[in-house]
């Protein structure tokens, strides 16, 4: 190895015109089985030419060896013996194909109902999250339940596909139909962009290819779509917020005094000379330098790696956030947010956990669980006791130490955390911090409950 | 000053990474979460490009400080010669300690029994979780990426192990956004799998960007090779050639590096690194596929592998 570990990036032209064409977008999808979700992912799979022959050859043996005639794509994506043998996805699978325009990352999520937790997770990371419907059966609870995480998951992009056209006769009436019931749905949840797509996943139309049963259609396939949708942020809106995860001491002979904050980004931009303070303490310093990972420079974004180099010595340690001194967040011990529940152990008042949020995990006591949201129709369950696995509902903990959470509406990373079993340190509920949904919805959910809405901030 | 690279799409957003860029911020993101969280980390390495992008990630993540971390590799004692160079050299470079875990010790003592078809890959778990017991290793780096495989396609970045070094895949941790849960009880420890996000291509195109040097075996080179089970072995004293089977000289290289017994070459004429991707991103056989024995001996071969404490 060379010690040209410096990021100083592309050297020469020729690679760097090779590396420069490749952004990266991690997406989700969200369908249950008959909706055709394993078809329309093997067949982006295939058809973009990422299953290679020996995989398909693996597979087409595994679907001789159980007297199936025809390969079973399932057994592409379902990796598992059990899964293998009881024929279902029990896990979120990460997969990993590219064109020359973009690579992606899919967090294939079964769409069963019993596996919320699973969408949730997929969707934890994603920037975009197709839902599936059946061209037949149009809008079901199944979709709603599917936008509903997309929605409080804050995935920037959706995308419905309205799959098994060819079953409909390509109408462009059925399309129509469902892409508008389902945007006003989405749209009332605060999903900020929807795209409709008519596809059939077996035949191939508007996947990889065009469908040439579709004329009336003049929008992209799901691919074209998927390469070509912004991906980001634009960080320079973001307040920065810098969780410190590990301080860097060389306490070498060349490097007495060197003390490096190092960590990822979570939001916004860095500056050299940006006068910042440091939370919880609340102390303030000037940042006299940035480097990201050997390179140094006078402005650094999310989400990089960087190391921050501040002008005066305080004490800061993992834990800590960096913040701009005009951008601060309060830290409080108090917190209110909306859950998914992961655990087959139920969560209930009086529950003590630990809390892991950033880089900081301190304990934290479930002081009450006020409802419990049914996906279906949006409707609030007061006082349900308890939480078990795939629950939604909103949480009210006290936190041993003050912190500084952000609104996940603001920001996913400074506003999300997980609650873990202090005993077993199992991963227990998904948390994000602040209101659910969009106003809109709050106001919408509301009225449909017949209630004008409360003071203290319940928002589903 | 902006570095990131941007498709003709994303010009309106400056601020948008390249995909090596984004990978390897949230590598560094894993190297310097362990490191805040874990008291004896080590990170599992063989020599092998995997591992090789892996330390460099972690040199990266903590200069100008030392990395703070051990080394372990498990020695098969059937790999190649020039990878065991490579692997020395880079440790002594860089200031690094390893630990060798010796496969043949545990063999010479009787603690592990040579298998009829003489392939040594699956023999290094039990060294493996000895070795992690002896030093209380707590966080076990390992290069695996999900692309490799099936069962490492449902892997968690950070991988709880039980008592007995067992992967069930039933029970692991959900994952959610970047917020990694690395309790453990003690004498459990947790995988950590940086480069779980990698694809092949990523991995070469990153060798490339930065410069790593690689064991050449990495490149197309003449070398004696026999054929056995439709791939190109080295002879050795590991138990090659059978009686039937014929040493030839061929123009190959190596896509993936592990033991000599398990580890097939390929036809190949890339003897640089333009080439290699180019070979790479129009092959249509993945890696483990072209040249690992070892994951074509059953339908679960790397589940089953891994349940047991492989990596």
């Amino acid at each position: 190895m060379t010690t040209s570990f410096s990021g100083q990036g592309p050297v020469d032209a020729a690679a760097d015109a090779a590396l420069a064409a490749t952004s990266l977008l991690r997406f989700a999808t969200a369908g249950s089985v008959d909706d055709g979700k394993s078809t329309l992912v093997g067949r982006l799979l295939h058809d973009s030419k990422s299953v290679l022959a020996d995989q398909l050859e693996a597979v087409e043996s595994a679907s001789r060896n159980r007297g199936q005639d025809t390969p079973d794509l399932a057994l592409l994506t379902d990796g598992l013996r059990a899964e293998r043998e009881q024929g279902i996805t029990i896990d979120v699978a990460y997969r990993y194909f590219a064109t020359p325009r973009r690579r992606f990352i899919l967090a294939d999520t079964p769409g069963h109902v019993q596996y919320t937790r699973n969408m949730v997770t997929g969707a934890s990371t994603a920037e975009l999250a197709v839902v599936l419907v059946d061209a037949r059966n149009g809008v079901v609870e199944q979709t709603r339940r599917h936008a509903a995480v997309a929605a409080l998951l804050r995935v920037p992009h959706v995308v419905l596909a309205v799959n098994k056209m060819d079953l409909v006769d390509y109408d462009e009436d059925v399309f129509a139909r469902i892409a508008e019931e389902f945007t006003r749905y989405a749209a009332s949840l605060g999903v900020p962009e929807i795209t409709a797509i008519p596809i059939s996943a077996l035949v191939g139309d508007n996947v990889v290819t065009a469908s040439a049963h579709m004329d009336w259609y003049g929008g992209p396939t799901v691919l074209e779509h998927l390469e070509t949708v912004a991906v980001g942020d634009d960080p320079s809106d973001d307040p920065a917020r810098f969780p410190v995860q590990y301080v860097i001491r060389p306490q070498s002979a060349e490097r007495p005094d060197y003390r490096g904050y190092a960590g990822q980004i979570a939001s916004g931009l860095l500056r050299v000379g940006q006068r910042v303070t440091v939370q919880p303490s609340g102390r303030s310093s000037t940042i006299e330098g940035l480097d990201v990972l050997g390179q140094s420079v006078d402005v650094a974004w999310a989400p990089q790696s960087v190391t921050v180099l501040l002008a005066d010595d305080l004490d800061i340690s993992r834990g800590d956030m960096i913040v701009p001194s005009d951008a601060t967040v309060t830290p409080s011990q108090d917190l209110t947010a909306t859950v998914c529940h992961l655990h087959d152990t139920p969560l209930t008042p009086g529950a003590r956990v630990l809390l892991k949020h950033t880089t900081r995990t301190v304990k934290a006591i479930v002081k009450e669980i006020p409802s419990r949201l049914t996906l279906d129709d949006l409707s609030q369950h007061p006082e349900p006791g308890r939480l078990v696995a795939n629950d939604i509902g909103r949480v009210v903990l006290r936190t041993s130490e003050p912190l500084p959470v952000d609104a996940y509406a603001d920001s996913r990373r400074t506003g999300s955390f997980v609650l873990i079993d202090p005993a077993d340190g199992s991963t227990l509920t998904a948390g994000m911090a602040g209101h659910a949904f969009a106003d809109a919805v709050r106001e919408t959910a509301e009225a449909e409950a017949g209630r004008a809405p409360d003071d203290d901030g319940w928002d589903f | 000053m902006r570095t990131a690279v941007t498709t003709l799409e994303e010009r309106d957003n400056p601020y948008a990474l390249s995909h090596l860029d984004a990978l390897e911020s949230e590598g560094v993101h894993i190297f310097r979460e362990v490191a805040g969280e874990f008291e004896r980390p080590v990170i599992l390495f063989s020599g092998g490009k995997d591992s090789i992008v892996m330390l460099h990630l972690a040199l990266k993540a903590f200069a100008p400080a030392p990395v703070p971390f051990t080394l372990l590799h498990v020695d098969t004692g059937h790999n190649f010669p020039e990878v065991l160079e490579y692997r020395d050299r880079v440790v002594a470079q860089h200031g690094l300690r390893l630990h060798v875990a010796e496969v043949q010790e545990f063999i010479d003592r009787g603690e592990l029994r040579e298998r009829p078809d003489g392939t040594r890959n699956p023999l290094q778990t039990v060294p493996l979780l000895k070795a992690i017991e002896t030093n209380r290793f707590d966080a076990v780096f390992g290069g695996g990426r999900r692309d490799e495989e099936k069962a490492r396609a449902k892997e968690r970045v950070f991988s709880l192990r039980d008592e007995f070094g067992g992967w069930d895949p039933r029970r692991q941790r959900p994952e959610l956004w970047q917020l990694y849960n690395g309790r453990h009880a003690p004498g459990e420890h947790v995988r950590v799998f940086p480069l779980s996000n990698w694809t092949e291509l990523d991995v070469w195109q990153y060798i490339a960007r930065e410069k790593i040097e690689l064991p050449a075996i990495y490149y197309a080179h003449e070398r004696e090779v026999f054929s056995r089970s439709g791939m190109w072995l080295a002879p050795g004293e590991w138990g090659g050639p059978g009686d039937d089977e014929r040493v030839e000289l061929r123009k190959v290289r190596y896509r993936t590096v592990g033991d000599m017994s398990c580890t097939g070459a390929v036809d190949s004429d890339a003897d640089s690194i333009e080439k290699v991707i180019a070979e790479i991103a129009a092959s249509r056989l993945t890696e483990r596929g072209a040249t690992r024995a070892d994951d074509k001996l059953s339908e679960a071969a790397m589940e089953d592998r891994k349940r047991e404490g492989y990596f």
